[in-house]
């Protein structure tokens, strides 16, 4: 008798593997790369490529140190990497953005358990132990076109000091990815039309930004310009592993960040918001997950009934 | 309100290959497990001759119902058998005489109301021919008194890739569907009947359209190509705009799903009193040089129906029975067909497990699942064995369609464990 393979059905698979979303990803932080250059000079690049790079090393290390299968094929290092250099004024120390990939991926990442098991966006902390340890470093803004320009104040907090224009093309102060929204922007949507990321939590996060700035008497259009908030809402409001998994889960997330974000911005000592909005609404994410369940179709619920038979 | 559903490469290869008839086979094997519910018991002993058409397997329960000799000859063997879907069921095998003499015992059944249609579907051995293979009497099996059926959905969705067999009746036997629909709608008062078609078979779509013009209660219901858009509470959800509830059947909702095949087959027996002893089936996968549609009688060896096809049985390394998504896996190429095979798919590809990663929790298990449900939360359920979370997310209701294992970029065995879940929940 010849022998077969069996296997549990489905027989066929997508294409689709987690190195491929990595991938596209990292190819959405292209435009923003080439602005930073611009604006900011070559520095920028190496500041990203030496992120890049020592997120993958920690990676690995971890991954040897753990007896973990080595997971830096996927990816997901060098995307942490990347993010946690657009989050860094183009002027810090190469081992200042060493300690910070190795806050994100060693201590947030690998010690919760690797890929899919951090509950906080790895880059997003390891931007907030930065600016929480080397706070001088981390707001010593330059303006564009320039390593020795006098330092320069993020725009949040000289309100009106750029113009929209100049805000759109990233032609301002600020750390090294976020300042251009064209770039990012069309990060974003390049991100939405090869289907890696649903545009719900982006929307709602600016969304949100908008009308609450225009509520409270701030300049909306300059709010969703400035700071981190475009690289916040398409690169991190969107990082699977820590905000909700539905559609209706994903919405709250933004408008929760969006928030925050405002309530830190307008009424609180840091001039930014996005980075902890985000931490704030990442730690919440499981509880958004359990109340944005959903029904299944044709599922007949029974509160009290399920309750009495676990008494 | 829309369903979810994935996009998948159709191969509809076969789609203009016309059913060849296959000549009797030496011997065929007559499984008396040849769908969902309880096994027959063999009727005829070792000696016995039979005709096309004699009962050899039959038995009192609710949901069974009897196995016909497809060739005439005697029977040489009553064996045991392991069947792909992992049930051992017993077996009555049967030597041809070549001469496919049809049972003087079969006359064209007398159908007049519901319950001669009933028992007639059952005398004639009709299960479901799409695959998941429900008894077809037990769908008319609903009581008259507290529900009225309005609505007859004929399937011809076809939404698995490769599969044409359900094309090819509408195609080839188009007034035979027609016909049954027409009996069925009669003898039960049927006002409104559905035929679901995919919109990947604009062809077949047309002729229906064209054949039932200026007919009364019959619609043709363009689907998008769109998997699982066959799957019985799927469709019966576009038909109807009805959604058939936890626990329920089709006809608690007023609906009766059924396929088209079948549909054409309960029709030829009301005309003919023939039973169910032979089908369409397509054959292909990139081992098979000649892709095509076979009509064969139930029992015959897949060998011979891949061979017919051009197979060189020496280069398969993978046969699944059915689709690609929710086939089984054959292993061993001497089994029987079912009555519920509608394909084989024979793959010169050994079948690889993917590497497994980590969940990324990137959701799109959830936006696949067409009935709403969330695989990745069972899985993490089922991983940490409870029982109650499984249950509260409705293990129950998944129909094992294999669109979240299909989706998932880290190529994590959903599906599967859904089934293993499924099986933990209920147990006690």
């Amino acid at each position: 008798m010849k022998e077969y393979t069996v296997s549990p059905s489905p027989h066929i698979r997508d294409s689709i593997t987690t190195s491929k979303i990595m991938l596209h990803v990292i190819i959405a932080t292209i435009p923003a790369m080439a602005a930073s250059a611009i604006f900011f000079s070559w520095r920028a690049l190496t500041l990203i490529a030496f992120c890049a790079l020592s997120a993958m090393v920690w990676e690995r290390l971890c991954c040897f140190i753990m007896k973990r299968p080595d997971s830096t094929d996927d990816l997901s290092a060098m995307v942490t990497g990347i993010l946690l250099a657009f989050n860094l004024p183009v002027t810090l120390p190469i081992w200042m953005a060493a300690v910070g990939t190795f806050v994100s991926i060693v201590i947030v990442k690998q010690l919760f358990g690797g890929l899919g098991q951090n509950f906080a966006n790895p880059a997003i902390v390891g931007r907030i132990v930065l600016m929480l340890s080397f706070t001088s470093y981390m707001t010593h803004w330059v303006l564009p076109n320039g390593l020795d320009a006098v330092s320069t104040a993020t725009p949040l907090v000289t309100e009106d000091s750029f113009s929209y224009f100049d805000l759109f093309i990233g032609r301002c102060g600020g750390c090294i990815g976020e300042t251009s929204a064209l770039a990012l922007l069309i990060g974003g949507v390049y991100l939405c039309i090869v289907r890696v990321i649903k545009p719900y939590a982006p929307l709602a996060f600016i969304g949100t930004v908008y009308l609450f700035s225009a509520a409270a008497g701030r300049d909306p259009i300059y709010q969703i310009l400035s700071g981190g908030l475009m690289l916040g809402a398409i690169f991190m409001a969107t990082d699977y592993v820590t905000t909700p998994v539905t559609n209706k889960g994903r919405v709250i997330f933004g408008i929760g960040c969006g928030l925050i974000t405002c309530v830190i911005r307008f009424w609180c000592s840091p001039p930014e918001g996005v980075s902890y909005s985000i931490l704030l609404m990442n730690i919440v994410t499981p509880y958004i997950d359990m109340f944005t369940r959903k029904k299944a179709v044709g599922g007949i619920y029974r509160r009290k009934e399920s309750r009495e038979e676990k008494n | 309100m829309k369903l979810n559903g994935i996009r998948l490469h159709h191969h509809k290869n076969t789609a203009e290959c016309e059913t060849v008839n296959l000549p009797c086979p030496e011997k065929v094997i007559l499984s008396m497990s040849q769908h969902i519910g309880a096994p027959a018991e063999p009727k005829v002993k070792v000696g016995d001759e039979v005709k096309v058409g004699t009962v050899v397997g039959d038995a009192d329960t609710r949901v069974t119902c009897p196995v016909h000799a497809s060739v005439s000859g005697k029977v040489t063997a009553i064996g045991e058998l392991l069947l792909p879907n992992g049930k051992t069921c017993r077996t009555v095998e049967i030597t041809s005489d070549g001469k496919q003499e049809p049972d003087p015992s079969l006359a064209v059944p007398d159908i007049h109301d519901k319950a001669s249609l009933a028992a007639a579907v059952r005398a004639s051995g009709c299960c479901g021919m799409g695959g998941a293979g429900f008894p077809t009497h037990i769908k008319l099996n609903y009581d008259e008194e507290k529900q009225h059926i309005d609505t007859l959905v004929v399937n011809a969705a076809e939404c698995e890739p490769y599969i044409t067999s359900d094309y090819r009746e509408l195609i080839e036997n188009s007034d035979r569907v027609i016909g049954g629909m027409k009996l069925i709608r009669e003898i039960l008062g049927i006002e409104r009947v559905v035929i679901g078609i995919e919109e990947n078979k604009p062809k077949a779509i047309s002729l229906m359209r064209e054949k039932l013009a200026g007919e009364k209660g019959f619609e043709v219901l363009k689907l998008r190509s769109l998997y699982p858009q066959g799957a019985e509470k799927v469709i019966a959800f576009y038909a109807t705009g009805r959604i058939v509830e936890e626990g329920q059947l089709t006809y608690d909702q007023g609906i009766i799903v059924l396929n088209a095949s079948t549909t054409g087959f309960i029709y030829d027996y009301s005309q003919t009193g023939i039973p169910f002893v032979s089908r369409r089936v397509t054959i292909d996968g990139d081992a098979v040089g000649k892709p095509g549609n076979f009509r064969a009688p139930i029992g015959i060896r897949i060998s011979e129906l891949l061979s017919a096809a051009g197979t060189d049985m020496e280069k398969v390394e993978r046969i699944v029975a059915g689709g690609p998504m929710m086939g089984i896996s054959v292993y061993d190429h001497d089994l029987p067909l079912l009555k519920t095979n509608n394909a084989f798919l024979a793959s010169k590809r050994e079948e690889k497990r993917p590497v497994m990663t980590n969940c990324i929790r990137c959701g799109r298990c959830i936006a696949a699942c067409p009935l709403g449900l969330m695989p990745t939360e069972f899985e993490r359920a089922y991983d940490r064995k409870d029982r109650d979370a499984l249950n509260r997310l409705k293990i129950n209701l998944c129909m094992n369609c294999g669109s979240c294992s299909y989706v998932c970029p880290a190529k994590r065995p959903l599906a599967e464990k859904n089934q293993l879940a499924k099986g933990f929940a209920i147990s006690r």
